[in-house]
């Protein structure tokens, strides 16, 4: 028993020395390289120096971000896979993101930031998200019962619904708002408001904290509704609750950034593969994780063909999408 | 104990078990058997609160189960359903998942208690040897006694067993069986088992119910319930019920069509 907790810590040291690793990299790396030495001396500058700008402005808030959304949505991903027990779910296969994107489109379309201001596009797409989970979640309840498989079903359904509806709106709409809508959709780590990075840092948080609650009935959940049942967990509302947690951080990151697919995908399910099922430990690792492979794109996003950017959406893509086929093509051979 | 009164459940609107009425005493072993689709197992899954009743009260230890948390029913009955799915966790990780209903809110580790009831129930069961191995390596027979252990590690007062020993060999269906039967000794466990076999079912339990159509036919000790007469007109087939010669409990035999035609024993 002491090993395993002796294991847990070792893995959870290792995840952390990482990410302060990958920050510290994201930090110093960009179209202006800054070497680690000169850091101090920028510091004692102050904002006289213009790199204390590039900094603490701009390098800093998009790690915090890249930190808080890559874990939102990893233990996004962690607690679906537990409750449908299908290792390739993911937070946007409820529909979130369709429903978020078509929110947004609808914002930009008929020019909503002039009533709204700057709120506006994370507000359209938190809406547009919460819409969609509503209309899932009252079209997969009967009888009382959350049925798990409905929710799936109607929730990829009403995705591919959204993104018709977003091409009718893309289809009509000036070619101005159409670049606006296809860098949204890509999604991105590019905010300029610090009160939203604070609260999407804070809900993270709480999130993560949430989530661990349940920790063991999600363990539970691994076996089974009815086993989780026999185990004294109160299934319904447990799923329940664990449901709109995750509609929670998904719909807050989506509104945030913009749909970044796959990190809610592969981080749990590679975590899974490093740590094992105990969610006491892959709830932590997963969010550790999540935010390394988050910081880590971004960085490539921004620096591989700089000074253009790269939505982080299509580096996740590739990146996440290419290492899944490998490991899954490898543990398919081994077997 | 256990106190099932005027049970009526069933799925979607259609009633599959009604007018259910049966006491089960402390430490009893009780059987329930029937045919295929006579509701064995709807009454299982009510009794584990799994199915809502329409009607009726089940009461344990003179309480309504759906007046308890979940947490405190699983602390006093243990489940084991007939097909768990085998996931990717070592035995005693297994084991330890049934101290679930044991944890304090905040509580993320296992305390003395835990570790120890899981010891418990791996030397109860005879798997402490399987300890570190995974659950998805081991055998059927193998798996069906980590999945005991499990449900020993709640500590249970009450046992439910959906069909045991489905799908083992002789060595383990006798296997399994002994432990239960040792267990109910040794713990003062009281088991309710849903058994297909009939042979097994006279061997092992003290009492059984036979239900067919959704309603008991008959409840009471073996050799009143298993009689030729009453297996014929429940099960639809002709058997020959005679004495085992060394624990003089009935056991039953089937005839195939042809040698009915031709002789027809003399029973």
């Amino acid at each position: 028993m002491n090993k395993k907790i002796l294991k847990w810590t070792i893995c959870i040291a290792i995840l952390l020395a990482l990410l302060l690793a990958v920050s510290l990299f994201s930090f110093l790396v960009g179209v202006v390289d800054i070497p680690l030495s000169k850091i101090g001396e920028i510091i004692a500058n102050g904002k006289s120096d213009s790199r204390f700008a590039i900094l603490f402005d701009i390098r800093m808030p998009r790690i915090m971000l890249g930190f808080a959304i890559g874990g939102a949505l990893s233990i996004a991903g962690v607690i679906l896979q537990g409750m449908f027990r299908n290792s390739l779910v993911e937070p946007y296969t409820l529909g979130i993101s369709g429903g978020a994107a078509l929110g947004v489109c609808l914002n930009i379309v008929l020019k909503m930031q002039n009533i709204f201001g700057l709120f506006s596009l994370p507000i359209f797409g938190f809406m547009g998200g919460i819409c969609v989970i509503l209309l899932v979640y009252a079209l997969s309840v009967k009888q009382n019962v959350l049925r798990i498989q409905g929710l799936l079903l109607c929730g990829v359904m009403i995705s591919f619904i959204c993104s018709s509806l977003i091409m009718l709106i893309m289809a009509v709409s000036r070619s101005e708002d159409l670049h606006g809508i296809i860098f949204w959709i890509m999604g991105s780590l590019e905010e300029s408001n610090w009160l939203l990075i604070k609260l999407m840092f804070m809900m993270s948080i709480l999130g993560l904290i949430a989530a661990y609650i349940f920790c063991f009935d999600l363990n539970a959940f691994s076996l089974g509704e009815e086993e989780a049942l026999h185990l004294g967990v109160n299934v319904e509302r447990s799923k329940r609750i664990l449901f709109v947690l995750t509609s929670l951080l998904t719909g807050f990151s989506v509104s945030v950034a913009g749909i970044i697919g796959f990190v809610g995908l592969i981080i749990p399910h590679f975590m899974r593969l490093i740590v094992g099922n105990d969610h006491r430990i892959l709830i932590v690792s997963s969010f550790l994780s999540g935010a390394i492979f988050l910081i880590f794109c971004d960085t490539i996003a921004r620096t591989i063909i700089a000074p253009i950017e790269f939505p982080v959406g299509v580096i996740t893509g590739i990146l996440g999408g290419t290492i899944f086929i490998y490991a899954f093509m490898k543990k398919t051979c081994l077997k | 104990m256990l106190e099932v009164r005027d049970l009526t459940c069933g799925y979607a609107g259609s009633f599959f078990i009604q007018h259910v009425d049966f006491k089960v005493n402390a430490k009893e072993i009780v059987g329930i058997i029937g045919p295929n689709g006579s509701g064995k197992t709807t009454l299982l899954r009510a009794i584990s609160r799994e199915l809502r009743p329409e009607n009726g009260l089940i009461m344990l230890d003179g309480k309504d189960i759906r007046q308890m948390s979940f947490k405190e029913l699983a602390r006093k009955m243990a489940v084991l359903a007939q097909s768990i799915n085998p996931v990717p966790l070592t035995v005693e990780e297994f084991v330890l998942l049934g101290r679930i209903p044991y944890r304090k809110n905040l509580q993320f580790l296992e305390n003395k208690n835990d570790l120890e009831a899981a010891e418990e129930a791996l030397r109860l069961t005879d798997t402490v040897t399987l300890k570190n191995h995974l659950m998805t390596q081991i055998s059927g027979g193998e798996r069906q006694l980590v999945f005991i252990a499990r449900a020993l590690a709640q500590q249970p007062k009450l046992l439910l067993l959906d069909e045991p020993t489905t799908h083992l060999d002789i060595t383990h269906q006798v296997r399994i069986l002994d432990l239960i039967k040792r267990l109910n000794k040794k713990l003062g466990l009281t088991v309710i088992m849903v058994l297909h076999d009939l042979n097994l079912a006279t061997e092992y339990c003290q009492r059984l119910i036979l239900m067919n159509h959704g309603r008991i036919f008959r409840e009471g000790v073996t050799g009143e319930v298993i009689n030729y007469k009453t297996v014929e007109e429940v099960y639809k087939t002709v058997v020959v019920v005679e004495k085992n010669p060394i624990s003089g409990k009935p056991y039953v035999l089937l005839v195939s069509e042809d040698e009915i035609k031709t002789d027809l024993p003399d029973r």
